[in-house]
């Protein structure tokens, strides 16, 4: 049977980094077909090749047998390619059938194409188990749906191959199996379904062939059912990787952090934390599990003095934070904060490096007195924190955006620690980062807390969690659905993270 | 990933600006042609009337004077993340802060006048600046709009203070007395005085200086402060700015009011420097000018340097060519102005995609 797809010799340079190197791939009709590799690794330029948003210097594209140049994405559109982007591209306040036609209105009046729509959506969420209300605002649907109606979206357009990247980034496991028995059934009908992600589980557990890219090269093809976690894991990578993180038992002692109570309303009024109560010690590692948008970004800002709470208090150190104030003082008295958005938060992709490298701490005397920051003394500071953390490459004058996720990580968790925290907060600490950095960031943070510091982890990362915490809280709809110790079984935190309390049986 | 940052620096801040200048030059040529002009003679004529000559050269850094002081105001508040139309504005009001200074301390000798003026000139810039900045961090109101409207407001309010204040009884003309204190001393009289060598009349003044020494202090002020690190947070990225314990609303007043204070130093080259008086409308289009100066100078005080000079270059080259040529007058140079504005500004990246493609190819 010919191949849905083949990218024969595809290269693709940006600048002196080369993104892909010499890569071909062919992809089955009708399967499942995993891409994973660590962060710039090269899979999502390799896709935006295959969807007209990048051109490859050099190479071919094959579909369906017949050479095509794919020069956008409405090329890859006609040619029945469709791609779920990581982060939805939809319009919120229009309802799912606008959305649907959004780019195939096929003529100035907008009418016989919701039409034509609304039947055709009707036929595909049979045909494929995708049920979606098609007159509700997209904005007001929970992420499922959301992602549900892209894929939708693509199949409406016509599309016999869909990409999805990082699908379940944003999902709950439940959500996810969903999902899987979706591209399932897609896969039954015919459809040819590429997968990138960075979760194993996720490879071994719905695709049928698997491949491992590596700095920019296919470095590995399986048969999903003829290899393991392991073996994808070390492919990866390049060498065996430790999965499981080793750590000693914790020895909490004192409380630093005690939250009490605390409920924050957004502009509607609606609790997006509801009551929360709980406490760091030091010495230990506090988990909050959840699905991500159920109040664990908000918690997070109150403790670390960006919004303020509607009631409650939040005691640092035995100072309620109310009165130490702003993030600059709640540093000043000890507290870091690794965000979870680090694109957006953590650092300042345009600045280069040294200077992401002092965000919040600029106010520090030893990087100039009075008014002045002394260049030389913020160079300085980051090429310390760097060869701390080995970032690559060591160089403060490269500007932030231009590192890999894993390294503009590394440079945030730096800048951080080596304020010598009492208490960190950490925000989602390895998302988007690659297996190695993972490794060096969990021991750097059990490290920490082998320091006698108290640490607060929000992560979207069940295993994350679970591996790093010494106590376990799951949040979902705001509340503090349950605590747990780091022994409960990965089904009894799902279920708490899908709002499910089974405490009263 | 951005292609600026991939192309060597010296085509980013000089091929590039090259090829756009070029390109405007050949648009302007198509509009000489079309008024039966010679391109090449027109250019000419330009060109020598503004750098052929002692006296060209100052006019040149004169009119240059008032553009770096309004591109480093532009500047500023865009390192901020606000885009301040009002420089015009707040350089007309800072006048107000010059004159009565320069007008009511004329007892005091000018050691004592001369920075006071100048300080009076930046507080009532700043000022005009700090209040649309107040009404953007505390009430949102956009400071595009609250700039523009408050452009407009600096102008009514002129008309009426210096008819109504500043015009001597009897006075025709709707200005304000003559100086006759202190001022800033002009090229010739420094000339004449000190050095007893004919400078030819030019309005050149030692303000010249300060404009230098400013857009050093800018420099300096943005990339080696910590408040300067903060502005730029700001208007880089006002998430992580807060994130940073940074209070973007703080920013946002601190920055337009600096940027007013800029402006207002134009005050300083117009009523102390050249004019010695208040006069109707002196800015003359500078704030606006000052735009187009930083977007060609890339909101870097030295290219605000070097594309103020243009700037002054062209306005000096246009009004000789104005005398030169009868059918081209004032209007005709407007036009020049706007076609390197669209072209420097506006198409700026008409060739980067080219050029990116261009030296890659070259690389491999």
């Amino acid at each position: 049977m010919t191949p849905a797809i083949e990218l024969i010799h595809i290269d693709k340079r940006f600048g002196a980094v080369h993104a892909n190197k010499d890569v071909s791939l062919s992809i089955g009709q009708g399967s499942i077909h995993g891409i994973i590799g660590e962060n710039g690794a090269g899979k999502s330029t390799l896709m935006s090749i295959l969807f007209g948003f990048y051109a490859a210097d050099s190479g071919e594209i094959k579909v369906r047998g017949a050479p095509v140049k794919i020069k956008s994405s409405s090329d890859a559109i006609a040619h029945g390619i469709g791609m779920v982007h990581q982060h939805f591209m939809l319009v919120d306040p229009f309802t799912v059938l606008e959305n649907v036609v959004l780019g195939v209105e096929g003529g100035a009046l907008i009418g016989p194409a919701l039409t034509k729509a609304r039947s055709e959506l009707k036929r595909l969420a049979e045909e494929y188990e995708m049920d979606v209300d098609p007159d509700a605002v997209v904005g007001e649907l929970p992420v499922g749906l959301q992602q549900r109606v892209e894929i939708l979206k693509a199949l409406y357009k016509g599309a016999e191959v869909l990409i999805l990247d990082e699908p379940t980034g944003v999902l709950t496991p439940d959500e996810a199996d969903h999902l899987f028995r979706i591209l399932g059934t897609l896969r039954d009908q015919g459809k040819t379904v590429i997968l990138i992600t960075h979760k194993l589980r996720e490879i071994m557990a719905i695709t049928d062939h698997v491949s491992v890219m590596r700095r920019g090269e296919v470095v590995a093809n399986f048969e999903t059912k003829d290899t393991s976690v392991e073996e994808l894991a070390e492919a990866m990578v390049g060498r065996s990787v430790l999965l499981h993180v080793e750590k000693g038992k914790a020895s909490p002692g004192e409380v630093v952090l005690d939250v009490k109570n605390v409920t924050w309303r957004d502009r509607k009024n609606i609790a997006r934390v509801d009551n929360v109560s709980f406490t760091v010690r030091k010495g230990e590692i506090v988990g909050i599990a959840g699905v991500s948008g159920n109040g664990q970004s908000e918690l997070l800002d109150c403790i670390a003095g960006i919004t303020k709470p509607a009631s409650g208090e939040i005691v640092f150190e035995g100072k309620s934070i109310g009165q130490l104030g702003d993030p600059r003082h709640l540093r000043q008295e000890g507290l870091a904060h690794v965000p979870e958005d680090r694109q957006h938060r953590g650092l300042i992709t345009a600045f280069d490096a040294s200077e992401s490298a002092i965000l919040g701490w600029q106010f520090e005397d030893e990087l100039g007195k009075g008014f002045r920051l002394d260049r030389d003394a913020v160079i300085a500071n980051c090429r310390k924190e760097m060869q701390d953390f080995d970032v690559r490459p060591a160089d403060p004058l490269l500007r932030s955006g231009k590192f890999s996720g894993g390294n503009q990580q590394k440079i945030i968790l730096a800048r951080e620690m080596s304020s010598n925290p009492d208490l960190l907060i950490v925000g989602q600490p390895t998302r988007g980062v690659d297996i190695g950095a993972i490794e060096f960031i969990h021991k750097r943070l059990i490290a920490l807390r082998d320091q006698g510091k108290a640490i607060l982890l929000v992560s979207v990362e069940l295993d994350e969690i679970r591996s790093l915490s010494d106590r376990i809280i799951v949040m979902f709809a705001g509340r503090i659905m349950g605590e747990r110790d780091a022994n409960a079984t990965e089904r009894d935190i799902g279920l708490l993270m899908a709002g499910v309390q089974k405490d009263a049986a | 990933m951005s292609k600026r940052g991939d192309l060597p620096t010296w085509v980013d801040v000089g091929l590039i600006p090259l090829l756009n200048l070029l390109l405007a030059l050949a648009a302007a040529s198509v509009v000489f042609l079309l008024i039966n002009e010679n391109p090449i003679e027109c250019l000419g004529i330009m060109i020598k009337g503004a750098v052929g000559s002692l006296k060209g050269w100052s006019y040149l850094l004169y009119y240059a004077t008032n553009f770096i002081f309004t591109g480093l105001c532009v500047a500023v508040a865009f390192h901020a993340g606000l885009f301040n139309i009002g420089g015009e504005g707040q350089a007309y009001f800072a006048g107000l802060g010059a004159a009565i200074v320069g007008l009511n301390l004329e007892f005091l000798p000018w050691p004592i006048v001369i920075p006071l003026s100048i300080i009076a000139s930046v507080l009532f810039g700043a000022f005009w600046g700090l209040v649309p900045g107040y009404l953007q961090a505390k009430r949102g109101s956009h400071i595009v709009i609250t700039t523009i409207m408050f452009n407009f407001i600096a102008s009514s309010l002129m008309v009426y203070l210096i008819n109504y204040w500043f015009r001597p009884i009897g006075k025709m003309a709707v200005e304000s007395r003559e100086v006759t204190g202190a001022y800033i001393l002009s090229f010739r009289e420094i000339a004449r005085q000190f050095f007893d060598y004919k400078y030819p009349a030019s309005p050149l003044n030692l303000t010249v200086f300060l404009a230098f020494f400013v857009a050093w202090a800018v420099w300096y002020f943005l990339w080696r402060t910590k408040l300067g690190y903060e502005i730029r947070a700001v208007g880089l990225n006002s998430d992580a700015a807060v994130y940073a314990g940074i209070k973007p609303q703080r920013i946002i007043m601190i920055a337009m009011a600096v940027s007013g204070g800029l402006a207002g130093l134009v005050a300083v080259n117009e009523v102390l420097g050249a004019q010695h008086r208040l006069l109707l409308e002196y800015v003359q289009g500078a704030g606006f000018v000052g735009i187009a100066v930083a977007l060609m100078g890339r909101n870097h005080p030295i290219g605000i340097v070097l594309a103020a000079m243009l700037f002054g270059l062209l306005y000096q080259g246009g009004t000789e060519l104005s005398f030169a040529k009868q059918h081209i007058n004032r209007d005709m140079v407007v036009v020049i102005q706007g076609l390197i504005i669209l072209f420097m500004g506006a198409l700026e990246n008409a060739f980067r995609p080219y050029l990116t493609a261009l030296f890659f190819k070259a690389d491999d």
